[in-house]
């Protein structure tokens, strides 16, 4: 939605911006109320990109807008300092520098935490802002006499007075806030956001290190909430100390959820909708103080039946009208019919190797040990695959191969034992940095990111491989990312899914994501990759093609692979090694395994034993 | 200014706001830890308790029968509200759990606002407890130490129901894998339905016991709020004793720094909550993956 032609989302916000005072005060809305909504669409610029895009639902924007805010009224009322503009962004950078503090606490934790501290947090810096620091903010009266921006331009002074003459400013500031804002989420650094919201747990298995993108995007919503908290003090010269309110933050929540969550718009829509509606109720209907009690109905019920908000809903309404639909429909019937056989897509490079004079096993764990209290999931494993090698791991269902696996990559951490990866002890570093190494694996359950389209999924494995695993290129365009697209058509082509490339996650048949959540491992390129049970629920058929597509992404690479399907598994690996009771049972070639009486009585339970007696 | 009785009455004060955070954040934590649906109208539930209660003593002049009354009314809406609203958001993403639950505390505040008007309101205490009581070496109001007497023994009473009954049995046992306690033949969303209103109930029950305390106001719940956040983040998200053990600790410390400072009370509870983040990200009872 929000990559059409470019530059035409900029376009439209120009020219309703400059349109706005010619037709709103028809309208009915004093110059005022529009500086106002455009003072809080600033505000929810940031806290969009927080709450919209990367799924941080924070309830203590007011701290930082409230910090802003009185950093830059108190410049201009209290020191001197008469530039109105500079007074505004050192309050940004304040905010900002704050919201980076109270980011390394507050993303400590996620979920229902993060937004528990968030509340405290925000509560906090209102006690604070009354008493300890009321001689610096002017406690309950706050403080007066903020002026408004005037720009002498040698020849001639503009000054931005009030109403529509203070719009003008006001409209500027917005304007930029908005291309900043649409420069960040169409960056990699915006990517990555939405990957953190919509599955942070393989945002961070394909290398992104997502507690920085997070505490990013905390930053980045609170300079957003400085810069509009000094405005509000511009714009009503005066800062009021409410500004650092809980309600402040809820307000900016409602008025996010009601316009719709990220669409960056939403807020802005939401805050009108919100001071219309206050306005209309209390003077027009006469409702007196059960204004908030109606907004607060049309929340709830916002919020129960149309998830997206306004803005969400009109997409909704376009793509119906527009019969997209349809046009979807007709896409899956087309990619339903057998794909004409093309060339097979050439085999795809792995990331270089760091020291190509090594030459040891790619992989080598020795002792590695697991202890769940009393249970013993692996128990002093020795295992070892040389470079190239394509090997199978059978065993029994609770045999321990997941969790074998889940320590190769250092998801879990072993109780005791050491893993060495081309010469190096991995043993003990992050999953995000193993996969950096080249080292991933695909999981048993697929663990997709669903909201987005296949493109976007591969899109973001691919990010990490060639951006490292936190880069801060908040204004680069993700087509100027070098080798991104060849990066993702290749594997795109390689899992078969470039006819499918711009359909969303959720519309994808069973086999087609399972080929996605291998694809995500291989567009990281790693030198070992590990599967775990490819082949888990498909269809014969599938099988056939998954097998080929293992197959051909072996060469050049490394890979140690689950599976219970033997016939496939014997006919695709060179070895096997079989776990049994968390401990490894024996290791050979298919030929040697198939024929080992140890195996047998593994699997079939030790039936000849009693046959025997 | 530091004198022992000051001190002394001040830890008193911190006893019986510890235990009141104490019952209310035992049920924000039962309804989270089973249901997995963070309330943020929990605080709104307090405030109601209060108004209900107020409503009973102004027909009945018993505050016996405005406690009982004032609960039920409480647990009464709790259950409404589970089944009305919050079951429906059982499978959607946390945020729009808490953005629904937000949304109606706001309701209930303003809806409060529309009938009581914003002006506060008094619930006397009960003739028993009038007056103050000499301890010895001081004097202290006689209804703070009921409330403290009160709260334990409703916490007591919840202890029982959570740890020597079959339906608490169930919950702690929803709290720790909610899904395995469906596969085994239990109707989990009935369970979940009686959870949300005993929690609500809980903070129905405190409403009305601290009403005589302070007077009552719309926007009381929205302070009780914020300081059962910290105190369940400090003693851990799911765990009752951690709740019970969080309270007391906010509790002493709101009440110890006020007597200091009150406008200092929220940074050392913040702080608090702060080092136990640095310290025991999971809270000092809580245990770790359950979030």
């Amino acid at each position: 939605m929000l990559k059409q032609r470019p530059f035409l989302i900029e376009t439209l916000t120009a020219i309703g911006l400059i349109v706005a005072p010619f037709v709103l005060p028809h309208l009915g809305f004093a110059p005022n109320t529009v500086n106002r909504i455009l003072v809080w669409g600033l505000f929810g610029l940031g806290f969009d990109i927080l709450f919209g895009f990367t799924g941080l639902l924070s309830f203590g924007q007011s701290a930082f807008y409230g910090t802003g805010g009185f950093v830059a009224a108190y410049l201009l009322t209290r020191t001197g300092f008469s530039n109105v503009l500079g007074a505004l962004v050192i309050g940004m950078i304040a905010a900002a520098a704050t919201g980076y503090l109270i980011g390394l606490i507050a993303l400590r934790r996620t979920g229902i935490y993060f937004a528990m501290i968030t509340v405290a947090i925000a509560e906090v810096f209102f006690f604070v802002e009354f008493n300890p620091l009321s001689d610096f903010t002017g406690g309950e009266n706050g403080l007066p006499g903020v002026p408004t921006p005037s720009f002498n331009l040698g020849f001639t002074t503009i000054h931005f007075t009030n109403g529509w003459s203070l719009y003008q400013f006001i409209a500027l500031c917005y304007f930029v806030g908005v291309i900043i804002a649409l420069r960040i989420v169409r960056s990699p650094v915006g990517a990555i956001f939405s990957a953190i919201r919509d599955n942070p747990l393989r945002a961070t298995a394909v290398g992104h290190n997502i507690h920085g993108y997070k505490l990013t995007a905390f930053v980045i919503a609170a300079a957003y909430a400085g810069f509009a908290g000094g405005l509000l003090g511009v714009l009503q010269a005066f800062m009021p100390p409410d500004a650092f309110t809980f309600d402040t933050s809820g307000q900016l929540v409602m008025q996010t959820a009601i316009g719709g969550r990220g669409t960056l718009f939403g807020p802005l829509v939401g805050a009108t909708v919100w001071l219309f509606l206050q306005d209309f109720l209390q003077s027009a209907l006469g409702l007196g103080a059960a204004w908030k009690l109606v907004l607060g109905v049309v929340f709830v019920l916002l919020v129960c039946f149309l998830r997206g908000g306004i803005v969400g809903g009109l997409v909704d309404l376009y793509s119906l009208m527009s019969g997209k639909r349809a046009r979807k429909a007709a896409e899956t019937e087309e990619a339903e019919v057998e794909a004409p056989q093309q060339a097979p897509p050439a085999p795809m490079r792995a990331k270089e190797v760091e020291h190509p004079a090594y030459s040891g096993p790619i992989l080598k764990a020795t002792g590695l040990t697991k202890r769940y209290g009393g249970l013993v999931a692996n128990s002093d494993i020795d295992f070892s695959v040389n470079q190239g090698e394509l090997r199978g791991i059978i065993g029994p269902n609770g045999a321990g191969k997941s969790t074998f696996f889940k320590m190769l990559t250092c998801e879990i951490a072993p109780t005791s034992g050491q893993i060495v990866f081309e010469g190096r002890d991995i043993t003990g570093l992050k999953v995000t940095e193993v996969c950096q190494l080249g080292l991933t694996k695909s999981y048993q359950v697929n663990q997709l990111f669903t909201g987005l389209t296949v493109r976007q999924n591969l899109t973001i494995a691919a990010l990490a491989e060639l951006r490292g695993k936190f880069r801060l290129d908040l204004f680069r365009k993700l087509s100027d990312v070098k080798g991104l697209t060849e990066q993702v058509e290749h594997t795109l082509a390689l899992v078969n899914l470039s006819r499918r490339a711009d359909t969303p996650v959720s519309e994808l048949a069973y086999g087609e994501k399972r080929r996605l959540e291998i694809g995500l491992a291989l567009a990281t390129s790693p030198r070992l990759l590990l599967l775990d049970e490819p082949l888990a629920g498909m269809s014969p058929r599938e099988r056939v093609e998954t097998v080929k597509l293992l197959k051909s992404i072996a060469r050049g690479r490394t890979m140690i692979i689950i599976d219970h399907d033997m016939d496939s598994l014997f006919e695709l690996v060179e070895r096997v090694t079989v776990l049994q009771e968390g401990r490894v049972l024996v290791s050979g070639t298919p030929e040697e395994i198939k024929t080992n009486a140890a195996v047998q009585e593994a699997y079939l339970g030790g039936v000849h034993g009693e046959i025997a007696a | 200014m530091i004198s022992w009785p000051n001190l002394v009455s001040q830890l008193f004060n911190g006893l019986a706001l510890g235990a009141l955070l104490a019952l209310i954040s035992s049920g924000l934590t039962i309804i989270y830890g089973t249901l997995g649906v963070l309330n943020l109208a929990h605080g709104a539930m307090f405030m109601i308790g209060g108004y209900a209660g107020f409503v009973a003593y102004q027909y009945t002049e018993s505050f016996i029968l405005a406690v009982i009354a004032g609960s039920l009314f409480v647990m009464l809406l709790g259950v409404v509200m589970e089944r009305v609203i919050i079951r429906h958001f059982y499978h959607r993403p946390h945020e729009d759990q808490l953005l629904v639950t937000f949304g109606l505390g706001i309701c209930f505040v303003e809806l409060v606002r529309l009938i009581f008007s914003s002006q506060s309101q008094l619930v006397p205490p009960p003739a028993l407890f009038q007056g103050i009581t000499n301890l010895g070496f001081m004097f202290y109001p006689t209804y703070r130490l009921a409330v403290v007497g009160i709260v334990a023994v409703a916490l007591g009473a919840l202890f029982i129901i959570l740890y020597r009954t079959r339906l608490g049995m169930i919950v702690r046992a929803g709290i720790e894998d909610s899904v395995m306690v469906d596969s085994l033949g239990i109707n989990v969303y009935r369970v979940f339905m009686v959870v949300f209103g005993i929690g609500a109930m809980a903070a129905g029950f405190a409403g009305i016991v601290n009403a005589p305390v302070v007077s009552l106001t719309p926007g009381i719940g929205d302070d009780i709020l914020v300081q059962t956040f910290v105190v369940v983040v400090i003693g851990g998200v799911g765990s009752f004793p951690g709740a019970i053990l969080g309270g007391l600790i906010a509790g002493e410390i709101i009440s110890v720094t006020s007597m200091f400072n009150p406008g200092y009370a929220y940074v050392m509870l913040f702080a608090a909550m702060t080092l136990v983040l640095v310290v025991r990200p999971h809270g000092l009872l809580g245990t770790k993956g359950r979030e």
